[in-house]
């Protein structure tokens, strides 16, 4: 008996050391490290941080791309619940869970990146600083995690069992949906008006008043790309997970998603023309500054939006999935764009990320991904429960 | 009656999210406080300093910062503000040599700090008297202020694993004589610490009196919504370090409309939402209606 045991646990560790799980070890073996001795030695020891330069990789892409792309939860929720598209409904739980996921390792890197992480707590329980938009950013994501663990809740139970507990959280489905937009039209747009008191500091052409709404905006293309991507990422990866049925239909909503995403980006890629008309900065498009500017919005909005437009029209699904891709590289490259590479463009010393940092960022990545693995391959996410089928 | 009851159930939830919400929000952003030019304030006049860093060494000494040495115990000055140097003397010289200055880098305690209002923990605080302070018990270490702050001042610690930022605080807690110890200890009266109008006033005159000598400008007189440090130099301000593109409007302004929208948008998407959710609900309630008139027949 004992010794069955012992082969059966020999013979499952075995199973688990794939290519993936190895790298994925080792990348968080490494981060350990690292972090044990950002923790040790200060900041300085393993980032390229500076004065003039106070926020890099961490902020840069763990937190102001990790709250963008994370926007597919309210997206999401939204379409099915308040615009009543239900046929979104298979897409809604991974969507919740990326969500979810994305805004847990955000305040994760948050924690690895602020000075005195033990006070994270502090502006929602002890000192209120309501001045401040970082105030609303910090208590907005607090309430909004809460609202996303509200929405996944559903899944966990009929994971367990509890049918109880799952029924009475399914009637707050529609109040935490409302929440969550509400919420998240709040903090992403606060993502950007962050930096609205950097004038000085801001390249012209990235800077505007427009700043919130072009990061709420934007916020809807990312979140619309997010899941084309993540369901094609996972109906590759957890093929088990998922019915025929469902895939027949998956190929009409991919579509649908595309033209939503086409739309959104045509209204942003208008956006942010006025914002460089209101700020008269015209003649700035001729510099090298300028025409970065010009590659992030006809290669990374212009285009995507040709190309979702085209791609939904003609019922090609392979250009609208590969277009979701181009099109989160574009909000990465926005908010990498007015968080570190526009931010002091002309200073001497520019900051570029410590590789430390970098093997960092990607070793949070990494456990979120396994994370979304470990759930998805347990909990209903991409399946129905068979108890549950039907019932939304 | 059933419909009355969840429709007062959703209503009821909508709302509990938008006070949730509006508690989250801060509404009630601060007007600016009326009385903020009535402060102290320093007026330094570069033509007057001989850069003999007496104040810069007077400012560590009374924070207790040692000075940088290199690892022979050699003693060297520091380059630029940092955070075991909150005060220093720089020197400007033209490429010519023609033309030179030297000046006074510190925080320059603005009338309405950008640092204090990015603080999400009031870990900064501007004080009646004008001098912007620091709580190290409440920084959590985000670095946002500086970001907000437009002169580069607040410094932070990188090399300690418990951090804290750094930064002239007029040596509001532990000054002599009300005067900070930079201001004390100069020996050629190049710098004056007292009633910001005063000081205005007596700024505007040195001007007047001797126009060759400055140029026609105080600066920290409007920059920013104006400030508690004041300037005066033979040498233009931006050559001097100070942000050239820097308007008078100050930071927290430009925050300010962001902030006080956000009760607009709970309000109105908690309304917006709620209606679009009862809409469809009726449609699908009217659509099931048809249907089953359309099988049962006439």
């Amino acid at each position: 008996m004992n010794r069955m045991n012992r082969a059966e646990i020999a013979s499952a560790a075995k199973a688990q050391l794939t290519p993936f799980n190895v790298i994925a070890a080792l990348i968080i073996l490494a981060s350990l490290v690292v972090l044990a001795i950002r923790f040790t030695r200060g900041l300085g020891a393993v980032t390229n941080l500076s004065n003039p330069y106070p926020w890099g990789l961490w902020i840069g892409f763990d937190v102001m791309c990790g709250v963008a792309l994370a926007a597919g939860g309210y997206i999401l929720a939204s379409t099915v619940y308040l615009f009543g598209l239900k046929q979104y409904y298979p897409l809604l739980r991974p969507a919740i869970l990326t969500g979810f996921l994305g805004y847990f390792f955000v305040v994760i890197a948050l924690l690895v990146d602020l000075g005195r992480p033990w006070r994270l707590p502090y502006p929602v329980f002890y000192s209120y600083g309501v001045t401040s938009v970082m105030f609303l950013v910090a208590w907005h994501v607090f309430l909004y995690l809460t609202v996303q663990f509200i929405e996944f809740c559903p899944a966990v139970f009929e994971w367990l069992g509890w049918k109880r507990v799952r029924s009475w959280v399914v009637k707050l489905t529609i109040g935490a949906t409302i929440a969550g937009v509400i919420l998240s039209t709040l903090h992403q747009s606060a993502l950007g008006a962050l930096f609205l008191l950097a004038p000085t500091k801001l390249h012209p052409l990235w800077y505007s008043e427009l700043l919130p709404v072009f990061f709420f905006v934007s916020s809807i293309i990312a979140g619309l790309s997010m899941v084309v991507f993540e369901s094609t990422v996972s109906h590759r990866v957890f093929k088990d997970q998922v019915n025929s049925h469902h895939l027949a239909r998956l190929d009409g909503l991919m579509l649908g998603l595309g033209k939503a995403a086409a739309i959104t980006l045509f209204a942003y890629f208008s956006l942010k023309w006025i914002g460089v008309a209101r700020g008269q900065h015209w003649s700035l498009l001729a510099t090298p500054m300028g025409l970065w500017f010009l590659v992030e919005m006809f290669g990374f909005v212009a285009l995507p939006c040709a190309l979702f437009a085209w791609g939904s029209r003609t019922g090609n699904v392979s250009v609208v999935r590969a277009t979701a891709l181009l099109s989160v590289v574009g909000i990465i490259i926005n908010r990498l764009n007015v968080s570190v590479i526009a931010f002091r463009w002309d200073y001497a010393q520019r900051y570029w990320p410590h590789w430390m940092e970098l093997l960092v960022t990607v070793g949070i990545v990494t456990v979120a991904l396994l994370t979304f693995r470990w759930i998805v391959r347990r909990m209903p996410v991409l399946r129905a429960h068979p108890e549950y089928q039907g019932l939304q | 009656m059933k419909v009355r009851r969840r429709d007062f159930l959703k209503l009821g939830a909508a709302t509990a999210g938008m006070v949730v919400g509006a508690t989250a929000g801060p509404t009630p952003v601060r007007a600016a406080d009326p009385n903020r030019e009535r402060c102290k304030a320093m007026l330094f006049d570069a033509t007057r300093c001989i850069g003999c860093r007496a104040c810069q060494t007077a400012c560590r000494d009374g924070f207790g910062m040692s000075p940088t040495r290199d690892g022979d115990e050699l003693y060297d000055q520091p380059t630029g503000l940092s955070t075991t140097c909150p005060c220093i003397i720089q020197e400007y010289r033209s490429e010519d040599g023609e033309e030179w200055s030297f000046i006074k880098r510190q925080c320059m305690h603005c009338l309405d700090p950008g640092c204090a209002s990015a603080c999400l923990v009031n870990a900064l605080e501007r004080t009646p008297d004008g001098a912007v302070v620091y709580d190290v018990d409440k920084c959590i270490g985000c670095r946002y202020c500086m970001i907000a702050c437009p002169f580069d001042v607040p410094t932070f610690e990188y090399d300690k694993p418990v951090p804290s930022i750094r930064k002239c605080t007029f040596c509001f807690v532990t000054s002599e004589g009300n005067v900070p110890r930079c201001v004390a200890r100069c020996p050629t009266a190049a710098m004056q610490f007292g009633d910001r109008a005063e000081l205005l006033r007596e700024a505007r005159s040195r001007i007047h009196e001797e126009p060759d000598r400055y140029v026609d400008h105080i600066y920290g007189e409007h920059e920013a919504g104006g400030t508690a440090a004041l300037y005066l130099a033979g040498v233009s301000f931006d050559k001097l370090g100070f942000p050239a593109n820097l308007s008078d409007r100050p930071i927290p302004d430009l925050t300010k409309t962001f902030l006080n929208s956000v009760p607009l948008v709970i309000i109105l998407w908690a309304a917006f939402g709620t209606g679009l959710h009862r809409f469809v609900q009726r449609r699908e309630a009217g659509l099931e209606e048809v249907a089953e008139e359309v099988e049962t027949g006439p």
